[in-house]
């Protein structure tokens, strides 16, 4: 099982680790040729202003949108959440667009209001150590996607099939439970592709 | 660090985990709400809004304070991406009022002329986290011990000239790899001779790297200088007066923040760098004053 982290700016080599502890063969994708026969992509935390430029720099938005229509699983931590999302709050263009989702950018506030709080996520675990940092949040979902997890009340991750999107950032934690989660969604899409 | 609602704030783990956010990425130095956008549209990573940058600070001479919170707030308005600002050495109440502005990354800045010839400021008692420069190990871990939740090599700023911040961020990848390579009845007189705290010293044995993240500053100019940073084990690159000094501030943006993206992306880099226009005009470190070395500031 092959799994990409998109390493144009952010948190990679924590995800890289993550990926790796939950057995998974990692990559890094920095261009589009080595999107090629990955079996499922990681959008990892960081600026998504940067990494969204930088995805149109590199001619990745397209083959990646491909990827999420033809079913290979994408997982988007804080700034991939926003990459993701259909709507993003105050602005008309999206970037990737997969996750039908809105999204408000930096919605708890500045740095100083950044926080840490123990989660239950639906299926994943009850006491989930989640880092929240200049965090998005998920202000509105389609039909199609699950809420996994709220945070009083306002939702922190989505499920939409092979798509999984959450708000804080799990790479940042010693808590490997939410990336075994998408290692285990990325080897049942790989089941039902070569079946 | 404070619970507000049962969220906990300000711990170690959000104030280090705001600078892994910003790796591999440029922090870009500006002085109003036009250059911030600029900078954002580029795809900087944050912006440090200043009143000056470090060039004239430098030419402007006089004590450097603490930018004008209007500046400041022209700059917050202007951008989504975080905004950091610098307070003088040891000016904690200079840092306070940052920190109540809302500013997301306090730089406790040897750019500007020291508060405190003594003491840093106790950084660990903020919610804001703090970056401070350093040229080498030691000094870095004794910004840490003091709370600092990022370090960036101090080089030489203002200067357009890279070879103080190649000088400091080859001393500290050095001393890292010595340090991981000691047996552990080394470490404690290790700590005595560079001035760390010893704890964190048995750390980096174990890990081999900082606890934090470490940029690259003072002396960035050139895509290249970027990615020859970036070659030497930057996690990313503050570029202070090398874009606003330049003939062409958006096309030096853009190309510095790919530069560091493709660091070993030669062909890349040499087509970023074609027909750039005349980067910031720089100085020589020799010709430079003993009291005008900025890096010499803190300890």
């Amino acid at each position: 099982m092959k799994i990409g982290v998109l390493a144009l700016q952010g948190a990679v080599r924590e995800h890289v680790r993550m990926l790796e502890q939950a057995g998974a063969e990692v990559s890094l994708v920095k261009q589009r040729e080595q999107l090629e026969g990955l079996d499922g992509l990681v959008i990892p935390g960081g600026e998504s202003t940067t990494i969204a430029k930088l995805m149109h720099l590199y001619d990745l938005m397209e083959p990646i949108q491909e990827m999420g229509r033809r079913g290979i699983p994408l997982f988007g931590t804080c700034a991939g959440l926003i990459v993701l999302a259909a709507r993003i709050e105050g602005t008309e263009t999206p970037h990737l667009g997969l996750l039908d989702i809105t999204v408000e950018r930096n919605a708890f506030g500045r740095q100083r209001d950044s926080f840490e709080a123990e989660l239950a996520i639906k299926g994943v675990a009850e006491d989930f150590e989640a880092v929240f940092i200049r965090a998005p949040l998920i202000t509105e979902t389609g039909s199609e996607s699950e809420v996994l997890c709220e945070i009083d009340g306002r939702i922190v991750v989505v499920q939409q099939g092979h798509l999984l999107g959450a708000s804080f950032h799990p790479e940042l934690t010693e808590d490997g439970r939410l990336h075994s989660y998408f290692v285990e969604m990325v080897e049942a899409a790989h089941r039902t592709r070569i079946a | 660090m404070s619970r507000v609602n049962g969220f906990e704030t300000g711990t170690d783990r959000v104030k280090r985990g705001m600078a892994e956010m910003q790796k591999g990425g440029v922090i870009m130095d500006v002085i109003n709400a036009e250059q911030a956008k600029i900078a954002e549209e580029a795809g900087a990573v944050a912006v440090m809004a200043l009143e000056r940058v470090p060039s004239d600070i430098r030419a402007a001479g006089g004590v450097a304070r603490m930018a004008d919170p209007t500046i400041i707030e022209e700059v917050m308005k202007a951008v989504s991406i975080p905004v950091m600002a610098k307070a003088r050495i040891g000016h904690y109440v200079e840092a306070r009022l940052l920190e109540a502005m809302g500013v997301d990354y306090i730089d406790e800045s040897e750019v500007l002329t020291p508060a405190d010839d003594q003491y840093h400021i106790d950084k660990g008692t903020f919610t804001v986290p703090f970056v401070c420069g350093a040229r080498d190990l030691g000094e870095a871990l004794r910004r840490i011990g003091e709370g600092a939740s990022m370090i960036r090599t101090k080089g030489e700023p203002g200067t357009g000239n890279i070879v103080e911040a190649v000088k400091h961020m080859r001393m500290m990848m050095s001393q890292l790899r010595q340090v991981q390579g000691m047996s552990r009845d080394e470490l404690m007189a290790e700590a005595k001779n560079i001035g760390a705290p010893y704890e964190l010293l048995l750390q980096i044995h174990e890990t081999g790297k900082l606890p934090v993240v470490n940029f690259a500053a003072g002396g960035v100019a050139t895509p290249a200088d970027a990615a020859l940073m970036m070659q030497l084990g930057s996690d990313g690159v503050f570029v202070g007066s090398g874009i606003f000094k330049s003939d062409n501030p958006d096309k030096f943006a853009r190309s510095i923040v790919q530069a560091t993206t493709h660091y070993e992306d030669y062909s890349l880099i040499a087509e970023l760098s074609k027909g750039l226009g005349a980067p910031m005009k720089g100085l020589e470190i020799s010709t430079l004053e003993p009291s005008a070395r900025m890096q010499e500031r803190g300890w």
